[in-house]
């Protein structure tokens, strides 16, 4: 069965850095990455701050373009295809949201459907579905805007909003980093009984080991734009990689 | 025609054109690096010239008349409208850019759905300030042939008769205020909370 995403040889260097200098290796912000993903599986991306985790996510999905290596989704090369295509099959949940603040909260779940042409009366079911698949009421909250939501309630339109035209690959990068210890636990919860339902194939970038034992299938722990170490929740907890070593302790 | 009328036909106008112009190269700004310090630049030493040596340049070029006034008052006009179509788009939090691409919108879907709306406001306010000040700049129009209120304030201290210097005074000051009135409640009513 084709993996949803397959990653091989991945590398982004950045430009203006191909001259020889003994320090440049910083310039290699990911190197020969590889990993796949399939359907229902979550891979969590653990790694300190700079390990080069958020720039993969932006790899796969073409914010940023390779400059080594390819990404195959469903089995096509995602460098073939164009670039917006290609995004509005993959859901995208930031940190920081990113909320169209002019928006109802239904005009922003309803964004990618509505660009793709859906008919309104599809839009309009697709939203209050997926309202209520975050936890939130469609009646009380598809008319309000962001600026009347809380954080939480924020990041859960941002999940619905990624949701809205059934990716079969969504990236998530530190969705719940910006939310408070309490909230944090409680959507981290709900996504996990989430995930087993949606079936999806997911990427999730962290750098809390405790969410990524809690909702990855698999993790793979980054350091310096390397995978270090690829495996099940149980191989993380018995590796002997000192970078690992280090998640846990300080977990 | 009226005074009062070439005064509006000659600010009208050459706001006009000023938006036409200037809201583009604004938004060309945001995406061209490059180009920001020359552009922006320029359209600031245009702006320190005093218009009536401004007038003097163009008429060389373009004669006497509306037509050079016009041109002087879209240079005039250029800078603040740029500058802040500029300002306004830059100014969208790059979260929201970023879950915008991301998600797979266009370039032009970017534009024109999320960067426009939200940029509108401080886009206004440059479109208010080159008006105000095109409503000042076309009362000294009347030096080149223009026509405008200019004119009864010229001829007013041609043959010192301060009602006719007033009559001509008045009402552009009033011209002003009024524009800058009705373009700032156009510009609350456009802001949007983040």
């Amino acid at each position: 069965m084709t993996p949803v995403l397959e990653v091989r040889g991945l590398g982004f260097r950045l430009p203006g850095s191909g001259k020889r200098e003994a320090g440049n290796v910083k310039a290699e912000l990911v190197a020969d990455l590889s990993f796949t993903v399939g359907a229902g599986e979550t891979l969590v991306l653990l790694g300190r701050s700079g390990s080069g985790k958020t720039t993969t996510l932006k790899l796969i999905n073409r914010l940023l373009e390779p400059t080594a290596g390819a990404v195959r989704i469903a089995g096509e090369d995602a460098g073939a295809l164009d670039p917006v295509c290609l995004r509005r099959r993959i859901g995208y949940v930031i940190q920081e949201v990113g909320l169209f603040p002019h928006f109802t909260v239904e005009h922003n779940v309803g964004l990618v459907p509505r660009l793709e042409g859906w008919a309104p009366e599809r839009i309009a079911a697709r939203v209050r579905e997926l309202l209520a698949l975050v936890g939130l009421d469609p009646g009380t909250f598809a008319g309000r805007y962001p600026h009347e939501l809380s954080g939480g309630q924020r990041q859960r339109v941002g999940v619905a909003r990624a949701l809205a035209a059934d990716p079969l690959l969504l990236l998530l990068d530190e969705p719940f980093g910006a939310l408070d210890p309490v909230t944090r636990v409680e959507l981290q919860g709900e996504f996990r009984s989430l995930e087993g339902r949606l079936g999806k194939a997911m990427v999730f970038v962290t750098h809390d080991v405790r969410e990524g034992l809690r909702l990855g299938t698999r993790i793979g722990v980054m350091q310096g734009g390397r995978l270090v170490f690829l495996g099940t929740p149980e191989e993380l907890r018995r590796a002997e990689h000192p970078e690992v070593r280090a998640f846990l302790e300080a977990a | 025609m009226d005074l009062l009328g070439q005064h509006l036909y000659l600010v009208a106008i050459s706001t006009g054109l000023a938006v036409a112009l200037g809201v583009p190269l604004g938004i060309l700004l945001t995406r061209r690096a490059a180009w920001r310090a020359l552009v922006l630049g320029l359209a600031n030493v245009f702006q320190t010239i005093p218009s009536l040596a401004l007038f003097g340049f163009l008429i060389p070029l373009l004669g006497i008349g509306a037509w050079t006034a016009i041109a002087a008052l879209v240079v005039y006009g250029l800078l603040p409208i740029v500058r802040n179509t500029y300002a306004g788009i830059a100014g969208v939090d790059p979260a929201v850019r970023e879950a915008g691409r991301g998600m797979g919108m266009t370039d032009r879907e970017l534009l024109t759905m999320v960067e426009l709306p939200l940029a509108a406001a401080v886009i206004l306010a440059g479109i208010r300030v080159a008006t105000v000040v095109g409503v000042g700049v076309a009362t000294i129009a009347a030096a080149i042939g223009a026509g405008g209120l200019g004119v009864y304030i010229f001829r007013g201290v041609a043959v010192v008769d301060y009602t006719l210097i007033l009559a001509g005074a008045l009402p552009a000051a009033l011209l002003a205020l009024a524009a800058d009135g009705l373009l700032g409640l156009a510009q609350r009513r456009l802001a949007w909370r983040r």
